[in-house]
Parts: structure tokens; C-alpha cells; sequence
């Protein structure tokens, strides 16, 4: 699976819903919601209005929900398709697994953890990385897939991120890396501490051969990974509403015992605060990153 | 050299308690015999007290029964240290007698001219910068500050540095690059500050630039973990030609008690000492994992029972290292810097 090319779709948005769709949706599931039978995963609810919206118009509005504009959170392959000219992907390094060199051990062991995580997505980590076309541009990709232990950054993800950080500078490609990530992963302890170093440094090579990097923000990026990569963008990029930022809100809640602002770290705080150059919908979000490389790539 | 005082304070550590019960019968024992002020019953006060003449007020004669006291009381600290549980460990890291960057710079560093500020926001009281002189060597030093007393702790937020303290560490980064000063970076901090204000300004973009700056500064860098090596708080003053940590320090992705609520869901003694177990947190292990470049002995029974000895073992490895450091090319010393970072990781194929 992880070495397989992803499939292409076609980029058409589809055209917007009006509101006598979005009821006929509505009614629809009331009625479905007492018939047995219906298969699992046509329907589901925005977690953000509340709205019954059929799967498939969901997927095909690139994950977005067609009502409220809620940005769902996406898989890795998911992201490839929406971003990349269609068939224009190329994965590289899918073959890097990760290792316990620690024995960790909690409630359950990282080695059987990894194994189910792996059959899940199929994939052996939480990166997909690879040469790919935005728009006819070439750049390196790296997509982060939340579904993997949150996206935690292992050894594994420090690898593929700093190869594909690596190859842009040696290539002259802009890179494009699309986080989404709890963190660092706690069961390589040190060893993804220095992953933060480590893809930090490439990143200070990359700039001195004024190589471009455009850092893509997505639902959530938190921890070890915003305080390296992916804040070190030439240009940052954040979809609308997504979770950025160092420690997490329970975590800060806990520590100042007060209630946190409206919209704290949040894609839009974070743009007010100086830290996020354009937020993003995700409909725009190809174009945006083309007319960046046009305007700042080699 | 500046001699420190071994901590005298009232905390104990629970896996100490038959240690200290030993240093007060022997405190107890030489106020009797010599019938001099009143014993010094700390957990340093056995050390460094010379028996000098027989027969104190009571007319008896203790010696030997202090002599063979301090024999089983170096034995017992040898037992315990030797098996240090990786808790334990973390113990000894926090303990609050333990030496401070404050306190090795008014050991070690000569003629020690404070920087203050980052220029733009304030100047965090968690992390202090400076030039001085550490031996022979002119240098740029920075670490992270706790507080030794209750106000200077809530000023400096424990350790806890907000996005000014790395902005002020990246700036004076700068000069030192710019005036060719090597850089000494003391880490100790339980992690970055988790608040409101460090994130509205920015916590994580402060460490991000201190990373990859760091990795490409043109001078020697050597970072030496003395107490407490918590997370991206930590390596914001840490990406080094050379990193080091003290025997009893600990350096790790996130505190013991942080993992263990979130593996564990809970953070309990249990739970904390299985997470400290599972992080390989010792300096032992992560000369192991080759997360770090040495390890600094510290005196028997942690630098907390003798601080000098331990500035002394600091300052020596300090002096050594810059002296090799400074042999190479800086152009060298940062090809190498970055070759260092990029074989850390654990990979199988497939």
C-alpha cells in the first residue's frame, strides 16, 4: 500500500449546495435514522452544525463540510489526492519503519501499538513523503497523517521529513510539508526530542541554498512538531479554524487555571498574533501554494 | 573558586532517609566530642568536618565510633547511588539543594557580565546570559534559572522560560558568533512555560528558530544538561557540537509525570516511576540511546552533597571541551554539528 502510487482524482469543486439540498439532507436522514439497514459511513454529522450530510458529497467537497465550512481531518493519501496533479505523486522512502529501541512499555506495548496503528492506515508511520506536481510545479511532499498515533514525530517521521527537506535543497524544489501532529512521540523519548533538531538544522540548509519551504498548518499541530519544522516556514500556511500551538489546551488550562480566550489557538489567533501568514480554506488551498512558489520559488 | 555550600535545608528525599538518619547520629556524636556550636544536621553536614582533637566536653572519646559511622555511611551512599531507579534519578535532578546555573557561574565563571533582554518583549528571569570566563576561555554563557528562594522562583516561573527567555538566548547567540566567544548553555528546566501569554507570543516558533539557528551558528557550542532536561524547553538551549549531561540529571521528550497521565492516563508514584523506567531518561541510557555526547560524574551521593566538587567536575570537562572544540574550523565544526543531528534515529527498513 505505501508504496503504491496515489490514485488520481480530479480536481473539480463541486458546485456549491443550495438550501433546499442541504434540507432534502436533512429530512433524508431523519428518515433513514428509523429504517434499518442503512450502510455505515454514507451518512455522517458534522461535528461542527450538527448537519446530516451524506459521505460522499462530503468527500468530494474535498472533506469540508458543505453547511458550516467545518475542515474535517484528513488522511495522508487524502491530502496527496486533493493537493497533486493526478497521478503526479511519487512516494519515497515508504519502506522506513519504525523500531522500539526502547522496550517501551505502558498500558500497551509500542510494538503492538505500532502493529495496529500499521495494519489501521496500512501505512508504517505517520508521514507520507515524495516528488509530486502542484499545478504543474515540483516540489517534495510531506503529508502528516493524524490517523498514526496522532502523527507523532518518531524517529521515522524525523527521517522522512528531514530526506525530503534534504532532497529539496539538493533538488532546488520547494518543499511542502503538511503537518498535523501531537507532538513528539513519547515512546522513542530523546530520540524524537532530537528529531526537532535534527529536521530544524536541514531546514537551515535548505534556507542558506534559498531553497523555498511552505509550511501547511492543519487540525492539529501541537508540541514538538510546531516548535521546529513546521513554524520554520519561508511562508506559513493554516487551515481555517486549525488547532496550532506549543502545549496543548488542557495542559495550559491546568497550569493558569483560568479560562482560555475565544478562538485560542486557533489558525486565525494565530495569524492575528504575528505567527501564520495566510489562513486558508482548503478549497483554496493548491492555489495558494502554487502562487506561492510562483512568487517565491526558483 | 567560589566554595559551595552543601544544602542544609529541611527536604529529604525518601530513598536518602536512612542516609540522613546516619549524618545526624554522626553530627551528633562530633558536637559531642568536640562541644562546638551547635552540629550541623543537613544532609551535607557529615561531609568535610576533620576531627582534630580527642576528648570533647564529655571527656569521652568518639572517634572511632565516628570513624567506623562514616565508613557505613559512605558505604550505604555508595549502595543507594549505584541502583539509582530511573524515578529516583529525577528525584535527585529536582532536588532543590541541587547546584543551579547561577550557582556554577559564581563558581566557575570569572568576571561574569549579566545580558539582559531580547529586545523586543522583556527579560525573562528564566534563562540568564552573559560573558565570562570559564579557565582560559573567553565565552557566551546561558542557562536556564530556577530561582534559589520562593520570589526569585515565581519571577523565573521554576525554570519554565516563555518565548523572550529563547529570544533573549538566540540573541546573545548572535553576538557570540559575531565576537568569536564559544557558547556554554547549562539546561535546566522541567519544560517551556505552558501559558496564555507564551503562546500568544509565540513559544513554539522561539524554540523552532533556536534550533535551527543553533545548528548553523559559527562558533563552538557545548550544551550540559545539570539538572533537569524536560522537552523542546530544554533543546532550545541544547543543539551543541557537544551535549552532556551531570550523572543525575535527566534529559527526556516530556516529564515522567506528563507521560504517565497521558500513557498511563494517570500520574501516580506508580505510574511516574514506570514512565521514568520506560523513557530512558538517565544520563546512562542516553549515552546509550547517543542522545548525548558524554556523561559528567558527579561526587558521591549527587552534586547536591557536594556542590563544589561538582562545579569542579564541570568546570574541568567545560574547559577541556572548548579547548578541543576551538582546534577546529568553524566552517568544520558546523558540517560536523549537523552530521551529529542527522544520524540521531532508530530505523528498520520494511
Amino acid at each position: 500500500m505505501a508504496d503504491e502510487p496515489v490514485k488520481s482524482t480530479t480536481h473539480t469543486q463541486p458546485p456549491a449546495q443550495n438550501q433546499a439540498d442541504r434540507s432534502w439532507l436533512g429530512m433524508k436522514q431523519e428518515e433513514n435514522g428509523k429504517t434499518q439497514g442503512v450502510p455505515e459511513g454514507l451518512w455522517k454529522r458534522c461535528p461542527n452544525c450538527e448537519a446530516m450530510l451524506y459521505a460522499k458529497q462530503v468527500q468530494q467537497n474535498l472533506h469540508v463540510c458543505p453547511d458550516c465550512d467545518y475542515h474535517y481531518r484528513i488522511h495522508a493519501e487524502d491530502r496527496i489526492e486533493q493537493l497533486c496533479d493526478p497521478g503526479s505523486f511519487e512516494p519515497m522512502w515508504a519502506d522506513l519503519s519504525p523500531r522500539d529501541t526502547l522496550g517501551f512499555q505502558d498500558r500497551i506495548p509500542y510494538k503492538q501499538r505500532l502493529e495496529n496503528e500499521q495494519t489501521k492506515t496500512g501505512h508504517q508511520d505517520a508521514v507520507q513523503c515524495g516528488r509530486a506536481f502542484i499545478k504543474g510545479r515540483g516540489v517534495v511532499l510531506a503529508a502528516m497523517d493524524s490517523r498514526f498515533m496522532m502523527a507523532s514525530m518518531g524517529c521515522v517521521v524525523g527521517e522522512k521529513i528531514t530526506r525530503a527537506i534534504e532532497l529539496g535543497t539538493e533538488s532546488g524544489r520547494p518543499v511542502i510539508i503538511v503537518s498535523a501532529s501531537g507532538g513528539a512521540r513519547m515512546q522513542e523519548s530523546a530520540l524524537s526530542l532530537m528529531q526537532m533538531a535534527k529536521t530544524s538544522a536541514a531546514l537551515a540548509r535548505l534556507d542558506e541554498q534559498g531553497g523555498l519551504f511552505v509550511s501547511v498548518l492543519t487540525d492539529p499541530t501541537t508540541g514538538g512538531v510546531t516548535a521546529s519544522f513546521a513554524m520554520l516556514g519561508d511562508v506559513i500556511l493554516a487551515e481555517r479554524e486549525a488547532l496550532i500551538g506549543f502545549a496543548g489546551p488542557r495542559v495550559i488550562a491546568n497550569t493558569v487555571r483560568q479560562e482560555l480566550p475565544d478562538g485560542f489557538q486557533r489558525a486565525e489567533f494565530l495569524r492575528d498574533k504575528g505567527f501564520v501568514d495566510r489562513v486558508v480554506h482548503r478549497h483554496d488551498l493548491r492555489s495558494e501554494i502554487s502562487r506561492v512558489i510562483d512568487y517565491a520559488g526558483k | 573558586m567560589t566554595i559551595l555550600n552543601a544544602y542544609a535545608g529541611n527536604y529529604e528525599l525518601e530513598f536518602e532517609r536512612p542516609l540522613i538518619a546516619l549524618e545526624r547520629q554522626i553530627a551528633d556524636l562530633e558536637h559531642q566530642h568536640l562541644g562546638g556550636p551547635a552540629a550541623n544536621s543537613g544532609a551535607g553536614g557529615a561531609s568535610g568536618v576533620g576531627i582534630t582533637n580527642g576528648g570533647g566536653v564529655s571527656g569521652v572519646d568518639f572517634r572511632s565510633d565516628i570513624r567506623s559511622l562514616r565508613q557505613s555511611h559512605t558505604a550505604m551512599l555508595k549502595k543507594i547511588y549505584a541502583k539509582l531507579s530511573p524515578w529516583n534519578t529525577v528525584m535527585v535532578g529536582r532536588h532543590p539543594g541541587r547546584p543551579q546555573t547561577i550557582d556554577y557561574i559564581r563558581a566557575i565563571v570569572k568576571d561574569f557580565a549579566e545580558l539582559h533582554g531580547d529586545r523586543h518583549q522583556g527579560d525573562d528571569q528564566a534563562i540568564i546570559t552573559g560573558f565570562g570566563r570559564i579557565g582560559p576561555h573567553k565565552c557566551l554563557v546561558v542557562g536556564h534559572h530556577k530561582g534559589k528562594d520562593t520570589k526569585e522562583k515565581i519571577a523565573a516561573n521554576f525554570g519554565c522560560a516563555h518565548p523572550e527567555g529563547y529570544r533573549k538566548a538566540m540573541r546573545t547567540m548572535k553576538l557570540a558568533e559575531k565576537y568569536n566567544l564559544p557558547v556554554v548553555t547549562l539546561i535546566d528546566t522541567p519544560g517551556a512555560y505552558p501559558g496564555i501569554a507564551a503562546e500568544e507570543r509565540g513559544q513554539a516558533e522561539a524554540i523552532a528558530v533556536n534550533l535551527r539557528e543553533m545548528s548553523r551558528l559559527k562558533t563552538p557550542i557545548v550544551s550540559v544538561v545539570i539538572g533537569e532536561g524536560g522537552s523542546g524547553g530544554a533543546l532550545g538551549i541544547g543543539v551543541a557540537d557537544r551535549l552532556a549531561m551531570l550523572q543525575y540529571a535527566w534529559f527526556s521528550v516530556i516529564s515522567p509525570e506528563g507521560c504517565a497521565a497521558i500513557l498511563w492516563k494517570t500520574a501516580n508514584p506508580e505510574t511516574n516511576a514506570a514512565a521514568a523506567e520506560n523513557l530512558k531518561l538517565t544520563a546512562n541510557d542516553n549515552l546509550k540511546l547517543g542522545t548525548i555526547d558524554n556523561m559528567i560524574e558527579e561526587p558521591l551521593g549527587g552534586a547536591h552533597r557536594n556542590p563544589t566538587a561538582a562545579a569542579d567536575y564541570l568546570e574541568k570537562y567545560l574547559i577541556q571541551t572548548l579547548r578541543e572544540l576551538k582546534r577546529f574550523k568553524v566552517e568544520n565544526l558546523v558540517n560536523k554539528r549537523y552530521e551529529r543531528l542527522r544520524k540521531i534515529g532508530e530505523l528498520g527498513e520494511g
